[in-house]
Parts: structure tokens; C-alpha cells; sequence
């Protein structure tokens, strides 16, 4: 039920607005998030925007675990 | 910057990581593992994991599936306001769960008024646009609970006088307490919920390893989110060096979301709370505050929620608690299957049971 899927702002107006998430556009409330605007990346739960999405983080994460992991299982 | 979330699914990472894991359980005691998010049990069951880990490594679900764990009571009661003309608004996987009397799919059946909506929202808009009387069936964790919040807050500014919310949210750290708190708990690490930190932060279950000596881990929900996350989490119990890790740094801030906690906090309050098949919890849920109870639908109807029993036979609560697996429950799979349910972990998808039934799992 804590089903969340992130995807990037395309249009707010007021706290109501529209996400692209995986090429569909999903209507979402940002009143959880108030400072996102278009363009930004958000995970989407039940409707709202919950959490900024961090596209930087996003590949650092998993540059680590590339980085840890790169001798595993040879 | 595109989303990286494909890499995320990256098999070739991900047989490395299980390699790895494999490697770090070699000679080591049996250890059990445990997530606590109803995406988890599924993220686990879908991909085989639970198969694919070594034989002294064992993956448990908790209570992390919210259906599962709300009282019967409580679903008796949605099904009576539905009855009574009442238009009840409730997320799909609500619909089919057995209460102790009656379903949500009974009182609709007998021409109880029904909707199936995925978010608050549309309840909100059904009360804007019509004069009836609008319930929204609002359970979940943390992750949904700021979202009913805004609803109820907008509700109050436009004074919206034929809208509230049947509100049954429950807390995952009391939750985590308790099971570590039962004797029979051989629980030696949590992989912790990553959409219900992203609202509350990490630090919250500090307690894991300040007063258990346990480690916990936030992760995502792709392959390699749950491997990075087990592997943190094997390592950590191996060495004996406990820590919070967040390994999902890309929607988990430390602090989580304050504004969507604040909004939490200023609707409700922390109560004790019903779980079906557990029992009460002390501060492990969520009540709406005095000033927001023309909103709460079971002070405006006066309805009682809080039975926890479960249907005769079925052994949820153990499972729930990690205690038993779903396949080692009498009635798994014969007498109770996800085309006939008897308990609520058979019904949600997210349930422990209809999981390892769906996935195959022995």
C-alpha cells in the first residue's frame, strides 16, 4: 500500500498538477512538497507528491554499489 | 538527468551482490532477516529471492501489509456506513477483506454505496461536488497518513461539511518494538520500509540499535535496492556492528519529510492502536486531534472499531509477527487460497500469504 512511484513534474498550478511517470501523465497533489516545480523529479504515493526524487543521488547510490560489488561472485 | 532507476534492475549487479551475500554466509549461524513493507514482501516474492538466498539465510515479512493488519472491527464498520447510504471511498485492496461480521464487497453486493479510488482526492472532489455524506476509508502507514492530513486540512479550509475519514493508520517502529520485544523473536535485522522513511527519516529507529543491539537498513524496492540492502545487513549482524543505513539516499533524507509529518501531527495524535491478529499496540497509532472530530467518522457515527479477532483457524497474527511462515499455517493453500481467502494476509496482494501463494514459495 506504501506503492510510490517517482517521475518528473510537467505542469502545478496551484497545489494541484500533472507528473510524468514512465511516459503516463498522472495528476498528483503537492501539498506535502510545496517548493518542486516543473521539471523537478518527486515520488508520487496515493496521489501527492511525497518526496523529492534525487536523480544525482539516484547514480551515485549506484555507482557505489558498483564500486563494492565489481569483484563479487568472480 | 534522466531516472536511474533501470540500474536499479541491473542483473548483472545483482548476481554479483548474491554472490557476495553467499560469501558472507558461508559457515555462519542461521540468521533471520526481516521487511516490514507490504511492497517489500512482494518485491522479495516476485523476484524468488527468498530461494535464491542461502539455506541459514531466512527471509521474513512482518506487518507491513496495512489491509492485513486492520481490525475486522473496523471493516464491519466501513461495511455498516455503506449500508446505511453512507458513499464509503476506499483504496482496491480494502474491498475483498473479511471483517468479522461482513465485507466491504458484501455491503456493496447488498447495495451499499461503494467507490474504489486510488488517493484521498477523489473523495474530497465527490464531497465537493455533491451533498452526501462522504467517508474515506483512510488506513496505511506513515507513507499514506500526511496524505489524509492534507485532505482533512483542505476539508477544514473550504468547510466542507459532509466529508471525514473512518482513520485506522498504524506506526511501523511500535511495531518493530514489539516483535523484538516477543519472546520468540529470532529477528536478527530489518530491512526497513523505504516509502514510510521517506516521510519519517531514519532516525526514528535508532531505538533498533540503542536498546536491541539491531541493525536496519532503508531500501528501495528494485533487485538491487533489496540484494545492497540484505548484503549491509548480513555483514552488519556478522561483525556485531549495528547501524542505521540509509541505502536509499535517493527519497530518504535523514529528517524524512517535515512537512508532511507536520501536517500529520497537526490532525492527529499518537493513540495506542488495533491490530488484527496482534492486538493493541501501545503508541502505534495515529487519532484525529479534538480540534479536527468533525471529521472523524467514528465519532460522527459512532462506530466501534477495534475487534482484532480473526476468522476461526487462521494464523495471520503469527505470521505477522514472523513467527510463522505463511506455508507452515494449516490452512495455506488448501483451505484458504487467494480465490477463497479466510484471512487478511491471503487477501491484499501485499498480504505475506497471497505473496508466497501467488509466487510459488515452499
Amino acid at each position: 500500500m506504501c506503492l510510490s512511484v517517482p517521475g518528473r513534474v510537467l505542469a502545478m498550478e496551484g497545489t494541484r498538477g500533472t507528473v510524468d511517470v514512465a511516459g503516463n501523465t498522472v495528476e498528483a497533489d503537492f501539498a506535502l512538497t510545496p517548493d518542486v516545480r516543473p521539471g523537478d523529479y518527486v515520488l508520487v504515493h496515493a496521489g501527492f507528491s511525497i518526496q523529492r526524487y534525487d536523480a544525482a543521488e539516484a547514480q551515485e547510490t549506484l555507482r557505489l554499489f558498483h564500486e563494492a560489488f565489481k569483484d563479487a561472485g568472480e | 538527468m534522466t531516472l536511474a532507476e533501470a540500474g536499479y534492475r541491473d542483473m548483472e549487479l545483482a548476481r554479483r551482490i548474491l554472490a557476495r551475500i553467499e560469501s558472507d554466509m558461508q559457515g555462519a549461524d542461521d540468521m533471520r532477516l526481516m521487511e516490514v513493507c507490504g511492497t517489500h514482501t512482494v518485491a522479495i516474492a516476485r523476484s524468488g529471492l527468498r530461494r535464491a538466498v542461502p539455506g541459514n539465510l531466512g527471509l521474513l515479512s512482518g506487518p507491513g501489509c496495512p489491509v492485513c493488519v486492520t481490525p475486522g472491527g473496523y471493516i464491519d464498520a466501513a461495511a455498516g456506513l455503506a449500508a446505511r447510504g453512507v458513499t464509503v471511498v476506499t483504496f482496491g485492496d480494502m474491498v475483498r477483506v473479511p471483517g468479522n461480521q461482513t465485507s466491504l464487497e458484501a455491503a456493496r453486493a447488498a447495495g451499499g454505496r461503494l467507490v474504489v479510488a486510488s488517493s484521498v482526492t477523489a473523495a474530497l472532489d465527490l464531497a465537493r461536488r455533491s451533498t452526501k455524506e462522504v467517508v474515506f476509508l483512510a488506513v496505511g502507514f506513515e507513507t499514506t497518513a500526511p496524505t489524509i492530513a492534507a485532505a482533512v486540512l483542505a476539508a477544514g479550509r473550504e468547510r466542507l461539511g459532509n466529508f471525514s475519514v473512518l482513520a485506522s493508520h498504524k506506526l511501523v517502529p511500535p511495531a518493530l518494538r514489539l516483535i523484538l520485544g516477543d519472546a520468540d523473536c529470532a529477528v536478527s535485522g530489518f530491512i526497513l520500509p523505504g516509502h514510510v522513511s521517506a516521510v519519517i527519516g531514519t532516525r526514528p529507529y535508532g531505538f533498533l540499535v540503542e536498546e536491541f543491539g539491531v541493525p536496519g537498513v532503508v531500501t528501495g524496492f528494485e533487485p538491487v535496492d533489496v540484494l545492497a540492502g540484505i548484503e549491509e545487513l548480513v555483514r552488519r549482524v556478522r561483525s556485531g556492528e549495528p547501524k542505521i543505513v540509509n541505502a536509499y539516499r535517493r527519497v530518504v533524507r535523514e529528517e524524512g519529510n517535515p512537512k508532511a509529518w507536520d501536517a500529520v501531527m497537526e490532525v492527529f495524535e499518537v493513540a495506542d492502536s488495533a491490530w488484527r491478529g496482534i492486538g493493541q499496540i501501545a503508541k502505534s497509532g495515529l487519532a484525529l486531534r479534538e480540534g479536527y472530530a468533525a471529521f472523524d467518522a467514528a465519532r460522527r457515527y459512532g462506530v466501534e472499531l477495534d475487534d482484532v479477532a480473526l476468522p476461526e483457524g487462521c494464523a495471520c497474527g503469527q505470521v505477522l509477527r514472523g513467527v510463522l511462515r505463511p506455508t507452515e499455517c494449516p490452512l495455506f493453500g488448501a483451505r484458504c487460497t487467494p480465490g477463497a481467502p479466510v484471512g487478511p494476509c491471503m487477501v491484499s496482494s501485499e498480504g505475506a500469504c497471497a505473496a508466497s501463494y501467488r509466487y510459488g514459495e515452499k
